[in-house]
Formats: structure tokens, C-alpha cells, sequence
């Protein structure tokens, strides 16, 4: 096998504003391998891919394209040389039928179009192709697996060398996704193409990667033949030893009462499939449940269940022992209190200032609101300014508007709002995703305060070192289900990672 | 026997007035359509017709040429929608908004210029007497057809012709669907969206010197009864495409022509209620054809932005 690289970047740097997204990363491709490019979210994978593609340019470093260095300027400048990209989500463009969106894509295009002509040649080239497209479909009646396979075809059609995938599967059901993985493996086994991909399933990793290139927080941990690792060893590497910081403080936990309780819960996701196939749990007092698992196994429907976002499909959730369903009646009336995964989108109005959005849990109700429909807006103003100084967020008054705020800044507004009255359950998810240091300590020190103040806290996280920290006991789900219980001080992170696998 | 020629008349009658009373609609429903598909919508094509009518007419005055006239009606158009796609093309101006304004300047002006044309005669468009060979005068009023009528069916499968092999059309059709696509294949939106909007205005007034100079066929200031505001509808009625606008065009001027068509047989009650009817009708077809579960079927998607 040739084992000059057909695309090497070496010491690759990029930053943005204060972040340094890349720090010396360095990936060789080898021709016709099918390399996976493995990190946790923010460890920098799309940041690099889209360094080699040209939508940044790198701080430092260089890139090798056969041997040759390249500068890579532009993506257009990246599809002359061969290197393609298909994403996470659809660049197609709607209501246009295949063909249209084949012939669109290319650099060129004759003034008045021979449909005839230009099918018939499509029909010849994809003819040598492994993916069936039908030419004259509207894209919008496309499933979406055919949709991705549109998508890579039209990358093929570009005469694409070198494909990066940045997660290709994460719409598509789980034989979509291994027919289409499957017909590009085959293809690379054939030489006729070096794929990149970026995946967080470690199934799919292990099905039909050679190789495998692990990030962490921007930083290069490893590479290696994938018939050498296992899951866990990748998840290890992906996550890493559990790092030092300072625990908050908390108080010894006392109450047998279990306040939050979940029977049973079936979610379905956005296309309909089963998302939570049944999960149970409890959540006592004053205790952090850490919910552990890889992206995309169903935490974030079950967020959106219990926040009222989404409808539950089957099982119950107990509050106190009585049935709750996420009414704001029940909210109010259970003291139930949600963070979301950004809370920008999903827990506030951007267009709305600090004090409306400080407001909204509680403003039908006194001292915002007099004779039950007449609100205060003084006292709302004012409560604002009160939350503004006990939670440090920059801002510059109650009046701004919300989505002005920096990322750090919505999720102390959203937690101030979140944690004014007597909580009696929090659910939490990714609280810190995104956030500096200082951020994070401080608001992983809030929910500990609730946790210590007798709060059932729900913490769904993808990040482990999060759940070690914070949590009282652990729960990993996997594929819908919770499939296995420790505790931070019993955890073993080999194990913890298996069953993240789905092992 | 009476009643047959009766019935049969009426029928003929109104697929006559399909005609005479549709053509305008075909421009102005064409003209909005080729903006719409662009992904802006412009609600001052009546005012495009309005002043499309006016200058058609003020302009086969003065020169003795219908034709003249129709050009410098398109002219006006061009303007028009010139002044509508260059206002929106500032950030944050609304295309709604800017329509209405010009839908109340266009008019406004027209009528301002237009005082003086309201009296004297102007030449008129020629119409082809395809009914000659008839005896019967139904027929020959029926087949009594204008040429523009003719030039607005080339127009359609023109415009049809280009949204589907024309380079420029598939690239409207991109920056309508998708301004971000648009930019990322190296399309200029907003100057593809102008030149829609302009092409569309021309079409509108175009349109509105169908009006003056063929039917009702003179100037005055209640010419249009609303004709550029239907033609929105008749854009959805017709989903964005540009050969059913033709057949919505010619629907609801049929519709128009069942109460006349009727009151020449001698049915005279419920005349205004007839009247009603390419209103009723293309009420009913939008609520029969509606989901309230999809939207609807065709519609550019950059148009709900």
C-alpha cells in the first residue's frame, strides 16, 4: 500500500477571538483509506476540516495535498484540487429536482440549458457510480437518506478525490447510514476515493474506519489503527483523565425522599423514530443524578419531554409522588425548573430585554403582576437589576435584549430566572458547553448551591469530567435506554466508556 | 330551441370574456409570479397597472400608436419596479411595506398625470376577427380576440421557459429558494432579484395598457377594479407557476364575463351577485386545494422570510 499521504496537515493552529480552537494539530490521510477524526464537541474536528476545506485560513501551519504544500483559499479552490465536503446538514437547494442541483453545483454553466442533454450525461456518470439518484425527483420528496446520497454524489461529480464527511450519519436511521457508509468504504477500498469522516459512533468507527485521529480541547492526543483500539480505549482518549478542578462544596446528602421520578419514558425524535425507548430513574432531594452518554442517544429529546418541548409518547413523570405533566401550571406548582442546551433558543427571547426575560417564569403572577393581569414592570425592572449584580452578568442594563448577551451571559441570565423561587427539581444539559473556565465554575457552583438547598437536579452532559464532578450518582444512557448505574467514587472510566458505546 | 341557443350562448360568451377580461391578468399574475419566484413579493404591481394604463394611453395619444403605447407602458413598469428592488435592497427595508407604498404612488401619480387624458380618444389596439367566418354575432364578438392576448400566452411559456432552461431562471429560482445557497454557487441575490422585480413591473404595466387601450378601452380613474391585488392571489391560486397563472389568468376572467354574459340573455336578477363570482370562485378553489397540515406546494421558500 502507498504510504505517502494524499493530504497531510501538520501543526495545525486556529483561533478565534479568545479560544484557541486548534493548537498544532497535525492528520495524514493516506490514499484510499477511510480515516475517522474522533473528539467530543468543541475538540476542534469541524474547526480543522474546515481550515484544510478554506473557510479559514489557519494561523500557522501548513498542508500537504500529495506531497505538494497548498494554500487552500477558498473552498471553490479546495473543489478545483479535488477535495469535497458533505455536512452535517443538507446544502441542497430545495423544491429543485436533482438534476438542477447536479448542474447548479458545477463551476460553469451554459446559458440556456439542454435538459435532455445534460440528464443523459448525468444518467452516463452516475451509471459508474455505486449510489442510485433518481435525476428528476424534487428534492423535497427526498427521504433523507436519499437526500445524503444526492449529496455525496454531487460531490463525486466534482470528480472529489478526497471526501470529509462532518457527521453524515446523524439524520439518517441506523441502515441508511450503514448502506451509505457502506458503498463509500467500498469505494475507498477501490482507491477511487480518501474519506475523512467526522462521527461520534464509535459503531460506525469500528464497522468501517482504518484509521482514526483523536482531538481533545483543540489538541492533537493520538492516531492509530482502528483493528488496534476498542471503543472504550477511543472514548479514554476522547474524553480523557478526569481532570483536577476545584470541587464546589457540598453538604452531606440526607433525604431518602425521591422527588423526581420517571417511569417508563418513550420520546419519539423529529422524523418520528423512538428516540427514548423506555427509561426509567429517580431523583431524590439533594441529590445530582449525572446522566452520561455520546451525542444524539436521546438526552436531548428527553430534555425537551420533560420541558414540555416535546411530546411524551408513553410513561409517566412523578413529582412528589403525584403525576406531572410540563404545564406551566405543574411547573409552578411543582417548583419545576429547566436549563436547556442552549438556552438562547430553547429558554429565552432573544428580542425580549433582561428584565421581560428575568420575568417570564413568574410574571403573571405578584409582585409582577397586580390584579392578575396589570404587570409591574418597575418591580420587574428592579428585580432585574437585583439578579443582573448577584449573578455578574455583563451586560449593559435590564433593558438590553437578551440575544445581545455573550453565550456566558444568557445561560447566568436563563439560571438566575431558573433558580429565583424554592426549586424543586432542575433538569439540566450542557450547562457548560462553550463557556471560558470562569464561566463554568461559577455556574456548575449554582446548581451544587440548588443540589445543597434540598433540589432533585436531572444533569444530562456530554461531558464526563462534568458528570464526575458534579454528580451524586451516574446514569449512562445509550441508544434511548439508561444502561448502567455507579457513582462518581466507584467510577471506572473504561467502564463508563463501554457502555457509552453501547457495549 | 330558444333556450339551447340560450344556454350555448352564454357558455361562448363567457369563454370569450375569458379572454377579454383575463389578458390583463396574465401580465400582471406573470409579472408577479417572476418577482415571487425571485423570493420578494411586490405588492405594487396595481400601481404599476394603474400608471402602466395611463402612460399607454397618453402615449398612443400623442404619437397615434397603440403599440408605442403598450412599450412605454412597459417603460414605466421597468421604473417601477427599478425604484421597488432598489428600496429593498437596503437591510432591514420590508418588501410589503415598500409595495404598498408603491401601490399608492404608482396610482396616485397616474392619476395626477393622467387628469388630462381623461376626455379625448386615442387609438387603440387592433384585434384579430377570427369569428369572420361566422354568422352568429356570439361568436364573432367571442372570437374577436386581441393581439396582446397572443403576445401575454408567448410571454407565459417564455417566462415558463425560462425558469426551467434558461441559466438566469435557474439562478431566480436558486435566490428564491435559498439566498444562502445562492450566495454560496457565487450568485448575486440582489441583482438577480432586480432584475426580477423589473421584469416583473414591466409585465404589470404591460398589463394596465391592455385597460385603457383595448377594454374597457379609455383612460379614467376607476379603470382597474383591483386587478393588481388579485394577481397576488392568483400567483398562490396558481402555485408560482407561471402556465397555471395563464389558466387562473383566463378562470377568473371567465367568471367575470358570467354576469354580463348572463344579462345579455335577459337574466337580470342577482347581476351583481354574478358579479361576485371570480372572487367566490377563487375563494373556493384556495380553500379546496388548501392543508392546513403543508404548506403549500410550490412556494419559493425564501418568499416566508
Amino acid at each position: 500500500m502507498n504510504e505517502t499521504p494524499i493530504l497531510e496537515a501538520i501543526n495545525i493552529s486556529k483561533r478565534f477571538g479568545s479560544v484557541q480552537a486548534l493548537d498544532t494539530v497535525s492528520l495524514k490521510l493516506r490514499p484510499g483509506s477511510f480515516h475517522a477524526l474522533l473528539g467530543e464537541n468543541g475538540a476542534g474536528k469541524s474547526t480543522l476540516v474546515k481550515c484544510i476545506m478554506g473557510y479559514y485560513q489557519p494561523d500557522s501551519g501548513s498542508l500537504l495535498v500529495q506531497n505538494r504544500e497548498q494554500v487552500i483559499k477558498s473552498p471553490e479552490q479546495a473543489t478545483r484540487m479535488g477535495i469535497g465536503m458533505v455536512y452535517q446538514h443538507f446544502t441542497l437547494i430545495p423544491n429543485m429536482t436533482v438534476a438542477e442541483n447536479f448542474v447548479l453545483s458545477r463551476p460553469r454553466l451554459p446559458l440556456a440549458i439542454n435538459w435532455k442533454k445534460e440528464i443523459a450525461e448525468l444518467e452516463q456518470r452516475l451509471a459508474t457510480m455505486p449510489f442510485q439518484v433518481d435525476l428528476r425527483k424534487n428534492v423535497n420528496h427526498l427521504s433523507a437518506g436519499e437526500k445524503q446520497k444526492v449529496e455525496i454524489v454531487k460531490q463525486l461529480l466534482l470528480d472529489t478525490r478526497i471526501l470529509f464527511l462532518d457527521e453524515p450519519t446523524s439524520v439518517l436511521t441506523p441502515n441508511e447510514a450503514d448502506e451509505v457508509l457502506g458503498e463509500i468504504h467500498a469505494m475507498t477500498r477501490r482507491q477511487e476515493l480518501s474519506v475523512l469522516i467526522i462521527t461520534h459512533k464509535f459503531r460506525e468507527v469500528m464497522q468501517f474506519a482504518d484509521e482514526a485521529t483523536i482531538l481533545r480541547k483543540g489538541r492533537y492526543v493520538g492516531a492509530c489503527q482502528v483493528s488496534d483500539t476498542n471503543p472504550q480505549q477511543l472514548a479514554e482518549q476522547m474524553v480523557g483523565a478526569a481532570v483536577t478542578v476545584a470541587v464546589a462544596e457540598r453538604n452531606e446528602q440526607t433525604s431518602p425522599q425521591v422527588t423526581l421520578a420517571i417511569n417508563n419514558l418513550q420520546v419519539l425524535d423529529d422524523m418520528g423514530l423512538p428516540a427514548m425507548k423506555g427509561g426509567s430513574l429517580q431523583v431524590r432531594a439533594g441529590e445530582i443524578v449525572g446522566i452520561a452518554g455520546v451525542s444524539g442517544n436521546g438526552q436531548k429529546e428527553c430534555v425537551e419531554a420533560l420541558a414540555g418541548q416535546r411530546n411524551i409518547d408513553a410513561g409517566e413523570v412523578h413529582i412528589n409522588g403525584r403525576p406531572f405533566a410540563p404545564t406551566r401550571t405543574d411547573m409552578h406548582r411543582n417548583g419545576f425548573f429547566c436549563l436547556p442546551e442552549e438556552p438562547l433558543r430553547n429558554a429565552g427571547v432573544p428580542n425580549l430585554s433582561i428584565a421581560d426575560n428575568l420575568a417570564l417564569r413568574a410574571f403573571d403572577r405578584p409582585p409582577f403582576a397586580r390584579l392578575g393581569f396589570l404587570l409591574n414592570r418597575r418591580r420587574m425592572k428592579a428585580h432585574a437589576r437585583e439578579k443582573i449584580n448577584e449573578y455578574k452578568v455583563r451586560t449593559s442594563g435590564p433593558e438590553q435584549k437578551l440575544g445581545e448577551l455573550s453565550g456566558g451571559n444568557v445561560q447566568r441570565v436563563i439560571l438566575a430566572r431558573e433558580l429565583d423561587q424554592a426549586v424543586n427539581v432542575l433538569v439540566v444539559s450542557n450547562p457548560c458547553f462553550g463557556l471560558d473556565f470562569k464561566a463554568v465554575a461559577e455556574i456548575r457552583g449554582r446548581i451544587v448551591q440548588a443540589r445543597n438547598q434540598g433540589a432533585a437536579v436531572l444533569l444530562f452532559s456530554e461531558d464526563l469530567d462534568e458528570i464526575l464532578e458534579l454528580a451524586d450518582r451516574i446514569l449512562v444512557i445509550s441508544a434511548g435506554r439508561f444502561v448502567y448505574e455507579t457513582t462518581p467514587q466507584q467510577a471506572d472510566l473504561q467502564t463508563i466508556g463501554q457502555h457509552m458505546a453501547g457495549h | 330551441m330558444e333556450t339551447e341557443f340560450g344556454v350555448w350562448s352564454v357558455v361562448i360568451a363567457v369563454l370569450g370574456g375569458a379572454i377579454r377580461v383575463g389578458t390583463p391578468f396574465i401580465f400582471v399574475s406573470l409579472g408577479e409570479c417572476l418577482t415571487e419566484k425571485s423570493g420578494r413579493i411586490n405588492l405594487g404591481l396595481e400601481g404599476n397597472l394603474v400608471m402602466g394604463a395611463m402612460v399607454a394611453y397618453a402615449t398612443s395619444y400623442y404619437s397615434g400608436s397603440a403599440w408605442l403605447g403598450v412599450l412605454a407602458a412597459g417603460a414605466s413598469g421597468l421604473v417601477l419596479g427599478l425604484i421597488h428592488a432598489l428600496l429593498c435592497q437596503s437591510p432591514k427595508v420590508n418588501d410589503i411595506a415598500v409595495g404598498i407604498a408603491l401601490m399608492l404612488f404608482g396610482t396616485g401619480l397616474a392619476f395626477f398625470l393622467g387628469k388630462p387624458f381623461i376626455q379625448p380618444q386615442a387609438p387603440r389596439l387592433p384585434s384579430l376577427e377570427l369569428g369572420a367566418w361566422s354568422d352568429s354575432p356570439v361568436i364573432a364578438a367571442a372570437l374577436n380576440i386581441n393581439a396582446l392576448f397572443f403576445v401575454g400566452v408567448a410571454a407565459v411559456f417564455l417566462v415558463h421557459w425560462l425558469l426551467q432552461h434558461a441559466r438566469f431562471g435557474l439562478r431566480l429560482r436558486v435566490v428564491g429558494e435559498s439566498a444562502n445557497a445562492a450566495l454560496a454557487l457565487g450568485i448575486q441575490v440582489n441583482r438577480v432579484r432586480l432584475m426580477a422585480t423589473m421584469a416583473g413591473g414591466f409585465l404589470a404595466s404591460v398589463g394596465g395598457s391592455y385597460l385603457s387601450l383595448y377594454y374597457p378601452g379609455s383612460w379614467s380613474e376607476g379603470l382597474s377594479s383591483g386587478q393588481g391585488l388579485m394577481a397576488v392571489v392568483l400567483v398562490i391560486f396558481a402555485r408560482w407557476n407561471p402556465v397555471h397563472c395563464l389558466y387562473a389568468s383566463l378562470l377568473f376572467g371567465g367568471a367575470a364575463a358570467l354576469g354580463p354574459a348572463l344579462q345579455s340573455v335577459g337574466v337580470t336578477s342577482g347581476y351583481y351577485l354574478f358579479n361576485a363570482a371570480p372572487y367566490v370562485l377563487t375563494l373556493a378553489i384556495m380553500i379546496y386545494t388548501s392543508s392546513a397540515r403543508r404548506k403549500l406546494a410550490g412556494m419559493p421558500a425564501e418568499f416566508t422570510q
